[in-house]
């Protein structure tokens, strides 16, 4: 028998991403009414909390240029790209290794475990960008977009959502314990939030803390998304920003691919 | 060559680390066989399904899967497999019919092929009454059910069960049993594992019996029986504890006695005249019984063990 002629009867098609991608969709097509509507609330609650009401207290002088609330809108867009992405590559991924074994369903077929990783990377997509089409209708009712760019920060959380998802995915295949996803949250997202640009601008950190947050993925989709929605030039050239978040997204994913396929073979 | 084996392997070793679970085993399954491996927990039943699986590399010796090498062409051999594993693996999310249709997508099946399918198979394997029910609520046995109607989505040359039954009450067992049964009718290929001797002698024309990674033995369930156990089995039961000195007291009683903790077995062609044998020499068993010789017995005298530790 030589390999030619062994392909499997009626049907040729060579293993891809897109399987996996439609196997999470069936899922999420089961309680997508109630992540639509938070998808709206959420963007709603942060701009009323944060936005008006402590733009009350601060920004008095007008330091920012802009209204504190056009000021944060867009830093909490790519914080909504950053906080889903992360959100579909955690314990979502914990359970189909760990707990309702789909991964190792999916390693009994063709599939390889790059196409378990470019699904999942195709369904976080999908949701980070439901996401932020939610908030930038949000954000556009409530009068913080200020250019026609500001479309441009549709593109760019996906880019934010690309870079964290590959980095969390082989790192979700790493631990042993879902106990880590809470240093996760603990040492990495919850400081960004709070120190990567959303919030205030990173020129009024120290220096060493003002690096990190340069190093951080979140820093730079939080400066292109209020480049492109205040219609202000970006610290960097939009390509160098751009550069370093896929620098993140390819080498987390080829991490993620080792990761899987070590994890997936034993 | 159109009678190589399906699997073919020789010297076939797997490690973890230090710790050998499979220790150098020959097996050659042909199309249109059921093969068994058959033995306790631990003995590398599944390491072994895994490795013919593709999913874990062997350790040494060499593996040929439908003709071909299982690191290099996985993708390609695990197309035209069909794998039950041990540990489920269905979505309990979705529903019956979907867990079949999104599976039949990780083989490149149409969307449309896909659906046609899963009806088939549903029917089947009489799950076509729950076909749009979630899988969380379905029991043991239809769960079973429904993950081999799912490796069967792919028309595959060849299934892997591992302990199909395993955790089933005895009906859910039969109606597995039974569906196995017609797929073996079918000419479909099957390799399961199992540590109930009744199942592997109610499917498999051949089977090995493994143990810590070994294999101890080798034929059909009747040839093993024929050349490792005596034709019927004497089973005595005393109401005491010490059966040990019952040893001397059955000497040349039958071919071959086994001491158990709770009961005595006296190998001999003809059990009738062994009970006999026991009554004339005055000894009093609370119970008597006479059966045949199994699996069980074979497994037992070729490891001193039994096979399921209860
Ligand atoms: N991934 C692994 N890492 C380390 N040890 C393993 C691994 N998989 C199996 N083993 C060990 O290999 C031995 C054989 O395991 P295996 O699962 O193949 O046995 P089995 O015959 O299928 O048993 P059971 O009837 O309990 O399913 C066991 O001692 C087990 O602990
Ligand atoms: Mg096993």
């Amino acid at each position: 028998m030589t390999a030619t002629q062994v392909i499997a009867p009626g049907w040729t098609a060579s293993p891809s991403p897109l399987p996996v991608f439609e196997h999470r969709l069936a899922g999420y097509r089961r309680i997508w009414r109630g992540s639509v509507f938070s998808t709206f609330l959420l963007p709603v609650l942060f701009l009323l909390g944060m936005g008006i009401s402590v733009g009350a207290f601060v920004n008095r002088a007008g330091e920012l240029g802009v209204p504190y609330l056009d000021y944060i809108a867009p830093g909490l867009l790519a914080s909504t790209a950053l906080q889903v992405a992360i959100g579909e590559t955690t314990w979502p991924v914990m359970s189909a290794f760990s707990w309702i074994r789909t991964y190792h369903a999916m390693r009994a077929s063709p599939l390889r475990p790059k196409d378990l990783v470019g699904g999942e990377t195709l369904f976080v997509s999908l949701r980070v960008g439901m996401s932020a089409v939610g908030f930038l209708i949000v954000m556009i009712l409530f009068g913080t977009v200020h250019s026609w760019w500001g479309v441009a920060a549709l593109p760019v959380a996906l880019v934010v959502g690309a870079a964290v998802a590959g980095p969390v995915l082989a790192f979700a295949a790493t631990i042993k314990s879902d106990n880590m996803f809470a240093l996760l949250y603990r040492f990495a997202v919850i400081p960004m939030t709070l120190f990567a640009g959303v919030f205030f601008p990173v020129a009024e950190m120290p220096l060493v803390a003002r690096w990190i947050a340069y190093a951080s993925p979140l820093w730079h989709g939080v400066e292109l998304c209020r480049a492109a929605t205040l219609g202000w030039p970006p610290l960097l050239p939009v390509a160098a920003h751009v550069a370093y978040l896929a620098v993140w997204a390819i080498v987390g994913y080829l991490l993620a691919c080792s990761r899987f396929a070590k994890k997936l073979t034993d | 060559m159109p009678d190589e084996p399906l699997i073919h392997a020789r010297g076939l070793v797997k490690r973890f680390g230090e710790f050998t679970a499979v220790d150098g085993i020959d097996v050659d399954v042909h199309r249109g066989e059921a093969f068994g491996f058959l033995g306790p927990n631990g003995a590398g039943k599944s390491s072994t399904m895994r490795m013919i699986g593709c999913v874990s590399p062997p350790t040494g010796g060499m593996l040929r899967i439908l003709g071909l090498d299982p690191v290099r062409d996985g993708p390609q051999i695990r197309g035209r497999l069909g794998v039950c594993p041990q540990q489920d693996s269905l979505d309990p999310e979705l529903t019956v019919t979907e867990n079949i249709t999104v599976y039949a997508r990780y083989f490149g099946i149409p969307r449309r092929v896909a659906r046609e399918r899963a009806a088939e198979l549903l029917e089947f394997v009489q799950l076509d009454e729950r076909a749009n029910d979630k899988v969380e609520p379905l029991s043991g046995g239809m769960k079973r059910r429904l993950t081999i109607a799912r490796a069967l989505v792919n028309e595959p040359e060849l299934v892997l069960l591992d302990e199909p039954t395993t955790g089933l009450d005895p009906q859910a067992r039969h109606l597995v049993w039974e569906r196995l049964f017609r797929l073996r009718q079918r000419g479909v290929t099957l390799v399961l594992t199992t540590h109930y001797m009744d199942e592997a002698e109610q499917l498999c024309d051949r089977l090995v019996v493994m143990d810590r990674g070994k294999i101890v033995a080798e034929g059909s369930p009747r040839e093993l029986i024929e050349r490792h156990s005596t034709r019927e089995v004497l089973e005595l039961r005393f109401g005491e504890d010490a059966l040990e000195i019952y040893t001397g007291k059955l000497a040349g009683i039958g071919e071959r006695v086994e001491v158990l903790p709770d009961r005595i077995l006296v190998y001999a062609t003809d059990g009738d005249a062994a009970a006999k044998a026991v009554h004339d020499r005055q000894l009093s068993p609370s119970s008597v019984l006479v059966r045949r010789s199994s699996l069980e017995d074979v497994f037992l005298h070729l490891t001193g063990r039994t096979l399921v530790e209860d």
